[in-house]
C-alpha cells in the first residue's frame, strides 16, 4: 500500500502527520520526497546506510571533432546550448538553464562530438528509523527542479513489500503531481485557516483531477473551529483525524522530538480507515 | 528603480503571511506582490478589488496526432519524463502534466505525428487593495511551477511602479528553495527570511541563505514565535551573524494571531504583541534598502 502525504502549503504538519504514521505502522517504508526542504529525518533522527549522489546527464562537446553545425543548439528548446559557427568556431552550454532531456545527443551527426555526461543534482540518502525503512531525497542549493529526482526516488527505492509512506512537498505543482502519481491514497492535511482552507481546496481540486483516493486530516483542530469540517461535508470528503491544537506538540516539534507513541493508537486508527477505503 | 523587498520562509508556514500583510499595513508608497503562486494567500487578508486579469501561458505540450502515428515506439523510448503512454486502444499518447515541453519526441518521429501545442498554465492579476497596489496569480492545479509566472508578475510590478513613480514593491515569495524562489529573489535589493525556532527552521535557513548569496542578494532574519524554544531562536539570530545576515527581530507566539487571521484581520492590526514586533522590524529593514 501506497499512501502520500501533502498539503496546500507548507507547515501544515506535513511532516508531523508523515512521521507519526510511518511510526505506528508494522512494516513501513517512509520517504521523504519533500526533496527542496526535506525534514522528516529530523524527527524521524534515522541512521543514514548509504548516501547515494543522483546525477542528470547534461552534453559535453568536444570541439576537436565538433563541426558547429548548430543542430543540438536548434534541438535545444531551453536554449542551453549556444553554437557560434566560422569564424569563430565556438560552443557555450548553460548548465542552470538544461532540463537533461537528451535532444543534444540525439540529434549530433558526429558521432563522439556531444556525449552526456553525468552532473550532481542532489542526492539520496538510505537508512533505518529503528523499524522504519527511511529513504529521502535531497535537492542540492541552486538547482531548479526536483521532478526527476523524485521520479527516481519511486522508481528505484520504493520497497513494495512494505507501508509506503510518501511525504510529498507541499502546493499543487509538478513535484506533487509527480509524488502523489498512482498512490493508493492520499492524505491531504490542512489547517482551520482561511488560508488553510484555499489551500485545501486547490488540492482537492489536483487530486480530483487525477481521480486519487483522497481524504483529510485536520492538524490544529480547535473544536469551535468548523471551517474545514463545514467544507468537508459540503463537499463529502471524509475527515480521518483531527489533531488537536497544543502548545504541547508545538514545544515537542520545536525541540525535534514529537510524541509518538503517545498517537501510535491514533494513526493505527488512520490506517484502518485507509484500508477500508480502497 | 523602485527598490525591492522580498521576503521567504523556505519551508512554508513559518509565519510568512503573518510577516508580509504586517508589512503590506505599515509600508508607504508600494507595490505588493504575491509571488507565492502556488498558494496566494495575500489576497485572503487584503480583499483586492480586480482590475485586470490575464491568462499565462505555459511551455507547450507534445501532442500525437493518432491519424499518422504509425506506432513504432519510438518517442515513448526517448521521452526522458516518461509522458508518453499507451491507451487501451493501443494508441500513443502524451501525459500532458509530465511533458517537459522539451521537444525531442517531435524532432524524432518519423511520422511527423506529434505538434507543440499552446496552452495555459495559470492567470494572474492586478488589483487595488486598501494597501496599495497588488500584482499576484494563480496557477493551475498540477501545472509546472516554472518560474516564469513569478519573473513575470514581478516584471509587471517593475513596470507600473516606473510609470506611477512608487518608491518600493513588497514582495511575498514562494517556499521552497527550487525554480520559483530563484525567480523570487533574483533582482531583490533585501530578502528577509522568515525562520522559526525549530530544527526544521534552522535547517531550512542554511540552505535558503546559501541560495540568497549565490545570487548575490543581502538578507536579514526574523525569527517568529521566537519563544517557543528560545535556546533555538538564539541558535538562528547566531548563525545569522556569523553568516552575515542582519538580525532584523523576533516576533512573539501569540494565540492571537491564528485568531485573527481566522477573523481575516492582519495580525498587525489586531494583535498588540505583533505591532510592536513588526514596527521595529520595518524600521531596520527600511534603512537596509
Ligand atoms: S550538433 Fe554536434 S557537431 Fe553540430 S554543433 Fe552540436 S555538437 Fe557540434
Ligand atoms: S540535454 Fe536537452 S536541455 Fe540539456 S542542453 Fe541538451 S537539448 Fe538542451
Ligand atoms: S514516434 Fe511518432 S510514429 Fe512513433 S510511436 Fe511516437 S508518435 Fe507514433
Ligand atoms: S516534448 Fe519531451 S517531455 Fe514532452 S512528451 Fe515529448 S519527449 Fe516527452
Amino acid at each position: 500500500m501506497k499512501i502520500a502525504i501533502t498539503s496546500g502549503k507548507g507547515g501544515t504538519g506535513k511532516t508531523t502527520i508523515s512521521t507519526m504514521l510511518a511510526y505506528s505502522l508494522d512494516n513501513p517504508q517512509y520517504i521523504d520526497c519533500d526533496a527542496e526542504e526535506p525534514n522528516g529525518h529530523l524527527f524521524l533522527k534515522p541512521k543514514i546506510e548509504k548516501t547515494i549522489p543522483y546525477t542528470e546527464l547534461v552534453p559535453q562537446i568536444n570541439e576537436d571533432i565538433c563541426t558547429f553545425c548548430g543542430k543540438c543548439a536548434d534541438a535545444c528548446a531551453y536554449k542551453a546550448l549556444v553554437v557560434m559557427g566560422e569564424p569563430l568556431k565556438k560552443t557555450m552550454f548553460f548548465d542552470e538553464l538544461c532540463h537533461s532531456c537528451g535532444a543534444c545527443a540525439y540529434v549530433c551527426p558526429v558521432e563522439g562530438a556531444l556525449i552526456e555526461v553525468p552532473k550532481r543534482v542532489g542526492e539520496i540518502r538510505v537508512g533505518k528509523a529503528g523499524h522504519i525503512d527511511f529513504v529521502m531525497g535531497l535537492l542540492d542549493v541552486g538547482q531548479a527542479s526536483a521532478t526527476q529526482l523524485i521520479a527516481t526516488l519511486k522508481r528505484e527505492y520504493m520497497d513494495d513489500s512494505k507501508t509506503v509512506i510518501l511525504d510529498s512537498p507541499p502546493g499543487t505543482s509538478c513535484t506533487v503531481v509527480e509524488t502523489i502519481d498512482g498512490v493508493d491514497f492520499v492524505i491531504l492535511v490542512a489547517e482551520p485557516t482561511p488560508f488553510g482552507l484555499s489551500d485545501l481546496k486547490l488540492s482537492v481540486e489536483l487530486v480530483r483531477d487525477m481521480g486519487l483516493n483522497f481524504g483529510i486530516i485536520v492538524n490544529k483542530h480547535e473544536e469551535d473551529n468548523g471551517l474545514i469540517e463545514d467544507y468537508a461535508q459540503q463537499e463529502s470528503i471524509p475527515i480521518l483525524y483531527r489533531l488537536p491544537f497544543s502548545k504541547d506538540i508545538a514545544k515537542s516539534y520545536s525541540n525535534g522530538a514529537l510524541p509518538f507513541e503517545k498517537y501510535k493508537n491514533d494513526f493505527k486508527g488512520v490506517i484502518k480507515q485507509i484500508e477500508e477505503r480502497i | 528603480m523602485s527598490k525591492e523587498l522580498v521576503i521567504i520562509s523556505g519551508k512554508g508556514g513559518t509565519g510568512k503571511t503573518t510577516l508580509t500583510s504586517s508589512l503590506a499595513y505599515v509600508m508607504k508608497d508600494k507595490i505588493i506582490v504575491d509571488a507565492d503562486a502556488d498558494a496566494a494567500n495575500m489576497y485572503i487578508l487584503t480583499s483586492p478589488k480586480l482590475k485586470h486579469k490575464e491568462l499565462f501561458k505555459g511551455n507547450p505540450k507534445a501532442v500525437i496526432d493518432v491519424n499518422k502515428c504509425v506506432n513504432c515506439d519510438l518517442c515513448r523510448k526517448l521521452c526522458r519524463f516518461d509522458a508518453i503512454h499507451i491507451n487501451p486502444d493501443g494508441n500513443y499518447y502524451v501525459d500532458e502534466v509530465k511533458c517537459d515541453s522539451c521537444e525531442l519526441c517531435k524532432i524524432a518521429c518519423p511520422a511527423e505525428a506529434i505538434t507543440m501545442k499552446e496552452v495555459y498554465s495559470g492567470e494572474w492579476y492586478e488589483s487595488e487593495t486598501p494597501f496599495g497596489l497588488m500584482v499576484h496569480a494563480k496557477l493551475y492545479p498540477g501545472a509546472e511551477n516554472s518560474g516564469n509566472l513569478v519573473t513575470m508578475v514581478k516584471h509587471r510590478a517593475h513596470v507600473i511602479s516606473e510609470e506611477q513613480d512608487i518608491p518600493y514593491i513588497l514582495v511575498d515569495g514562494s517556499p521552497g528553495i527550487g525554480c520559483p524562489v530563484i525567480s523570487t529573489i533574483s533582482g531583490a535589493n533585501f530578502v528577509v527570511v522568515v525562520s522559526e525556532p525549530t530544527p526544521a527552521g534552522l535547517h531550512d535557513l542554511e540552505r535558503v541563505k546559501r541560495l540568497c548569496d549565490s545570487f548575490k542578494v543581502k538578507s536579514g532574519v526574523v525569527v517568529n514565535k521566537y519563544d517557543l524554544n528560545e535556546e533555538k531562536t538564539r541558535q538562528i539570530e547566531e548563525f545569522a551573524k556569523k553568516e552575515g545576515m542582519e538580525v532584523l527581530g523576533r516576533i512573539p507566539f501569540d494565540e492571537c494571531v491564528p485568531k485573527a487571521i481566522v477573523n481575516l484581520q492582519i495580525p498587525y492590526e489586531a494583535c498588540e504583541s505583533v505591532k510592536r514586533a513588526v514596527d521595529e522590524i520595518y524600521a531596520r529593514v527600511m534603512e537596509k534598502l
